[in-house]
């Protein structure tokens, strides 16, 4: 019976992707996006009743389904892990998935291949719980590696651009190059653990085993992480997520927002034993955290698509939560995926509203005053800025406070950096607010015309997030902490903070930052009505941010070209010379013949002669060398 | 029954392909290699049964020389290869009019009797000959029905024969000095000779020349990019899907048993040149504009990541190595075939000639996918289980080779991708693009299903060959 259910869970979806790969056409647009949604809808209600189950019981469900590899000295099986960690993913994972999933039937419905796209859409909510729910590395791993499959078919899903199949074709490479940071921690773990398991492999730590060489412990642990920044878009490997907006809408709320990019949060948190044991990993992983909160928080702040700010935004976030694994709050750093999962979903399905009703339009530049025509739109992704600007009560206000908290205790320097982030977050995100709902509305007259409220379909999704922006604070209150005390299992006593007066005190600091930040868009885009200029007359910083401080093209220009010259080079002289090298022995061989065929000439004399000497020389040699 | 029963079929067919003409000459070849499949299955049945199906007589008084055919697991693995891959490769030729088409599919069914024999050959002597032999149906198909400007395949082709063929020579001199040793070319008694480390020395170095060619690593392989691309597409898949295999088995069972001191001298030399192999073959696949070229260079790099499994001579190496093998072995067919594919509707392998096809063809666009995804090594596939495997096996000896090794997960995927975008994706080619045949469709789903559900449950595969490599092993330590 359990295990009948456990497959419900993980099938569904792909028995949804696979209807929909060969009956697609058969069952309409419409069909197969009920077909792929129902599919996630099955998941879900499966997770519903294990997540009961598990939270009363307290008891994990491990299932062995069959054995995949064998290895020298230990096998991997194909199994599943439902603990606390994995059913809390699966929920938001499904729960939002299938939100998304109905919104999608109603954005996609005049796409010619609505079919691939649900079918797409279920594989990735497939992966997703294979590497959510695996109970050893290597079934994570296929997730991980799938769920990046997914995303490249996405992104690229309007395949007859090739900038949107560049952009695909980038984010699988940047994520292969932390795939291989993450697969040789995986070689690490199995030679030091023999065993990739993760319950094993608890207890082989908490038990002391194969722990003496800690230096190599760190090793493991800074691959993964490599591993982890590649799929949750840290620096350096970021610079594939704002590109990936390529793909349609709701999959930037899904995979680029809501789900896929918090894998790497994800495995840190499953693997949290280990890095507790690389003091100096996660040290770095807070540095890089906080660090790529600042920079993409300041890119974002000069970003004018809609998708791209959203895009920098979820880059920042996904830095503040790393900001709090490193320093060791994994509770806090889930309850802010959590909440983020929320109110980002449902600014990138607002985002996709906005961009549906302008036809395809992302520059805020040219949209203004959108609030009287689209309210549920503007109302819902109001809740979702307040939320993630954390402004009270809303649920970003509780978990960013926390990560803040946890940053004030652990280093006052991290904290400092923290906050900026969230200044800049709470300006860009009423930056934008302000340039798309409010003033004058200022794009062409044949698109003022068409304004209109998207259709039930994409606004019931768009409530059903804001709500949860607005009270998803609620699992993790101050005082109550269900999250902490549900997650407790996992973790190795982690106290969580009292509401004393420095916590006060750093929420009133947080609450007057983010005024602050709202305020200053206030007084830019509300008084002064201003419009971002044009991009050719940016200058100075402003010009360096709005390029993204040249990443790309750094990285063009130290990596890809270089490599391309390479190529090149072995191409046209490498293998040519190689392959002269060779001849050069046939070239030898032949001269060699030839010099021989010249004494074969016929001329009897010459034999004579050469047979005398030769007779001679025998002769010598035997009688006055040997 | 035993093993040389799929001998004499595979005899029986050629010649039976030879007479039965041009117009049913292919479908009487696939007769005849599915019956071969049927049979090694058969096989393949008793062994795991328990049943001996070796075989052995004595062939030659003097020099002592026995016609002895050893099945166990590693050489049933590498004959199931040889005769599943048989049916799909001739079936592949169903949608091309060969010239002569009984002289072709004779020639394909006589190497495929080679390679199985050369798979199966337990002494020395015979081993060469099976070894040689395969090497001229498959000069003849490249010389005489390959494409291309006929003076350029020409010196192509004879390059190829030549290098090979000298290289393979160090062997025979080894094998002669071997036997003037033991008095006779049988495996389990040369591989328990007490050889002198100078001796191993020579003899490791004999057996890697003919090796290094065949399999190749670079800087043996300048035969293979030109040869690939000029071989019809049928020679292509023979070569890169089980012939140069051969080398990489061989390896395996003659040359780690016969110098296991030689071989740990050198192994960080050798793995260091495969491994070389890989990055230095995805980085020159990375600007191929030939489709067929690129594969090639692909097929380098993958190949020399199989190799590096084989030197590292502990378990999961060799297994993964193995495993490795019969997963290239498909999905390389699978991608010449594709290449095949747009030839036929395009006349070009030219990558920048292509583009836009997805649009007109969504099937074969899904399945081209579902191969380069085999082909970069993705979860779920075979090709994973056995990538994997050799990775973790380098790793344990020694982090860096794991690393090196391991770039080929991320410039894999570069020139696939990029390939396959400017091959599949953009604007729809206003040339028209034809779906696939039947015969074209099955042989896809035939590679993509065996990948796809190997890639999942690899545990029959690795049950069959783990024993035999423990025997290997045993020989080596």
């Amino acid at each position: 019976m359990e295990t009948s259910l456990v497959l419900l869970l993980l099938l569904a979806p792909f028995v949804g992707f696979l209807s929909n790969v060969f009956l697609g056409k058969q069952f309409g647009r419409t069909g197969s996006g009920v077909l792929g949604t129902l599919a996630v809808v099955a998941s879900f209600i499966a997770t519903v009743i294990f997540f009961m189950q598990v939270n009363s019981t307290k008891e994990a469900i491990n299932i062995h389904l069959f054995d995949w590899i064998a290895m020298g000295k230990f096998s991997i099986g194909f199994d599943i892990l439902l603990d606390q960690l994995s059913l809390l993913w699966l929920m938001f994972v499904t729960g939002i998935g299938a939100l998304i999933h109905l919104y999608s039937i109603s954005y996609m419905h005049d796409d010619e291949n609505t079919h691939k796209f649900f079918s797409y859409l279920n594989l990735f909510v497939f992966f997703m719980i294979m590497l959510v729910a695996g109970s050893n590395l290597l079934i994570m791993f296929i997730g991980w590696e799938g769920v990046g499959l997914c995303s490249y078919l996405l992104i690229g899903f309007w395949y007859k651009n090739q900038d949107y199949n560049d952009a695909a074709k980038k984010a699988f490479i940047m994520n292969r190059i932390g795939d291989l940071g993450f697969l040789i921690g995986i070689f690490i773990i199995g030679y030091l653990f023999n065993t990739l398991d993760f319950v094993a492999l608890k207890q082989a730590i908490l038990a002391g085993n194969g722990t003496a060489n800690l230096a190599l412990i760190g090793t493991a642990a800074l691959c993964l992480f490599i591993g982890a920044s590649g799929k949750s878009a840290q620096i350096p490997l970021y610079t594939w997520l704002p590109d990936a907006m390529a793909g349609p809408t709701p999959v930037s709320a899904l995979i680029h927002a809501a789900t896929m990019v918090t894998a790497g949060i994800f495995m840190i948190t499953r693997l949290n034993f280990l890095f507790e044991l690389a003091p100096d990993v996660k040290m770095i992983i807070a540095v890089v955290g906080v660090f790529t909160a600042l920079v993409a928080a300041a890119i974002g702040l000069v970003q004018n698509d809609i998708k791209k700010v959203l895009a920098y935004s979820t880059v920042s976030q996904l830095g503040l939560m790393f900001l709090a694994l490193g320093l060791g709050a994994y509770e806090v750093a889930v309850f802010h995926v959590i909440t983020h999962a929320f109110f980002k979903a449902c600014l990138f399905l607002g985002s996709g509203s906005v961009i549906h009703a302008l036809h395809g339009e992302q520059d805020m530049r040219n949209m203004g005053g959108l609030r009287k025509a689209m309210p549920v739109t503007f109302i819902t992704m109001l809740i979702s800025t307040l939320a993630i600007s954390g402004i009270f009560p809303f649920a970003g206000f509780w978990s960013k406070d926390e990560i803040l908290l946890t940053a004030f205790h652990g280093n006052t320097v991290l904290w400092v950096l923290g906050s900026i982030a969230s200044i800049m977050t709470a300006f860009y995100m009423f930056r934008l607010m302000f340039l798309t709902f409010f003033g004058e509305f200022r794009g062409t007259e044949e698109q003022k015309h068409h304004l209109h409220e998207s259709p039930a379909l994409i606004t019931v999704p768009l409530i059903v997030l804001a709500v949860l922006a607005a009270i998803g604070g609620a699992i993790n209150l101050p005082g109550n902490n269900w999250l902490n005390h549900y997650l407790a299992p996992l973790f190795k006593g982690h106290e969580a903070h009292h509401l004393d007066n420095t916590a006060y005190m750093l929420m009133g600091i947080a609450t007057v930052g983010a005024l602050i930040g709202i305020g200053i868009a206030y007084s830019m885009y509300i008084s002064k009505k201003q419009v971002p200029e044009a991009d050719d007359k940016v200058q100075g910083l402003h010009k360096v941010l709005a390029n993204k401080f040249y990443l790309d093209e750094i990285y063009m220009a130290v990596i890809v070209k270089p490599i391309y010259a390479l190529a090149k080079f072995s191409r046209d002289y490498i293998e040519k010379g190689l392959s002269n090298i060779v001849f050069g022995f046939g070239t030898v061989a032949d001269g060699l013949a030839l010099q021989g065929k010249k004494m074969q000439n016929g001329n009897i004399g010459f034999y004579l002669f050469a047979f005398v000497f030769g007779l001679c020389s025998i002769v010598y040699y035997l009688f006055f060398v040997r | 029954m035993d093993v040389t029963l799929l001998l004499i079929l595979l005899f029986i067919g050629a010649v039976a392909t030879y007479f039965s003409g041009n117009a049913i000459a292919s479908k009487v070849a696939l007769f005849f290699s599915v019956a071969a499949l049927g049979v090694s299955l058969a096989l393949l049945n008793q062994f795991s049964q328990g049943t001996d199906i070796s075989f052995s007589a004595q062939w030659i008084k003097n020099p002592n020389v026995l016609f002895a055919l050893k099945a166990d697991g590693l050489s049933i693995a590498m004959v199931l290869l040889t005769t599943a891959l048989t049916p799909l490769i001739v079936l592949s030729g169903f949608g091309n009019n060969f010239n002569n088409a009984k002289n072709f599919y004779a020639l394909v069914l006589f190497m495929a009797f080679a390679m199985i024999g050369t798979f199966l050959a337990s002494d020395g002597f015979v081993y060469y000959i099976f070894w040689e032999l395969s090497l001229i149906p498959i000069y003849f198909i490249a010389l005489i029905w390959g494409n291309g400007d006929a003076e350029a395949r020409k010196k192509a082709v004879i390059k190829f024969f030549i290098y090979t063929f000298a290289g393979s020579l160090f062997m025979l001199a080894a094998f002669i000095y071997l036997y003037q040793k033991a008095g006779t070319f049988k495996w389990d008694v040369l591989v328990g000779l007490d050889l002198s480390a100078t001796e191993q020395f020579w003899i490791f170095l004999a057996f890697f020349l003919a090796y290094a060619i065949k399999i190749p690593l670079i800087p043996f392989h300048t035969w293979q990019a030109n040869v690939y691309q000029k071989a019809p597409t049928i020679g292509t898949m023979l070569l890169s899907g089980i012939m140069l295999k051969m080398g990489l088995y061989s390896v395996l069972r003659w040359q780690l048993p016969l110098a296991p001191n030689a071989a740990k001298e050198l192994q960080y030399i050798i793995i260091g040149l495969a491994l070389a192999g890989v990055v230095y073959g995805s980085i020159v696949a990375l600007k191929q504009k030939d489709l067929k070229k690129l594969l090639a260079y692909s097929s380098l790099a993958h190949v020399g990541l199989i190799a590096a499994g084989c030197y590292a001579m502990n378990m999961d190496g060799l297994r993964g190595a193995v495993l490795q093998m019969i997963a290239h072995g498909f999905v390389i067919v699978g991608l010449f075939f594709a290449a095949e594919v747009i030839y036929r509707r395009y006349e070009t392998r030219t990558i920048s000639e292509m583009g836009g096809i997805r649009q007109q063809t969504p099937k074969f666009a899904s399945m081209f996918m579902i191969l380069v995804l085999a082909s970069v090594a993705l979860p779920g596939t075979f090709n994973f289980v056995g990538e994997f495997t050799v990775l973790y096996s380098l790793s344990t000896e020694n982090m860096v080779f794991a690393v090196i090794g391991g770039t080929t997960i991320i410039l894999g995927a570069f020139y696939m991708l990029r390939m396959f975008q400017h091959a599949m994706l953009g604007e729809t080619n206003a040339k028209m693009f034809a779906d696939v045949t039947v015969s074209e469709g099955i042989v896809f789903v035939a590679i993509i299903g065996f990948l796809l559900f190997f890639g999942l449950y690899p545990k029959p595969i690795i049950e069959l060959i783990t024993p035999s490599i423990q025997e290997i092993l045993v020989h080596v330590k």
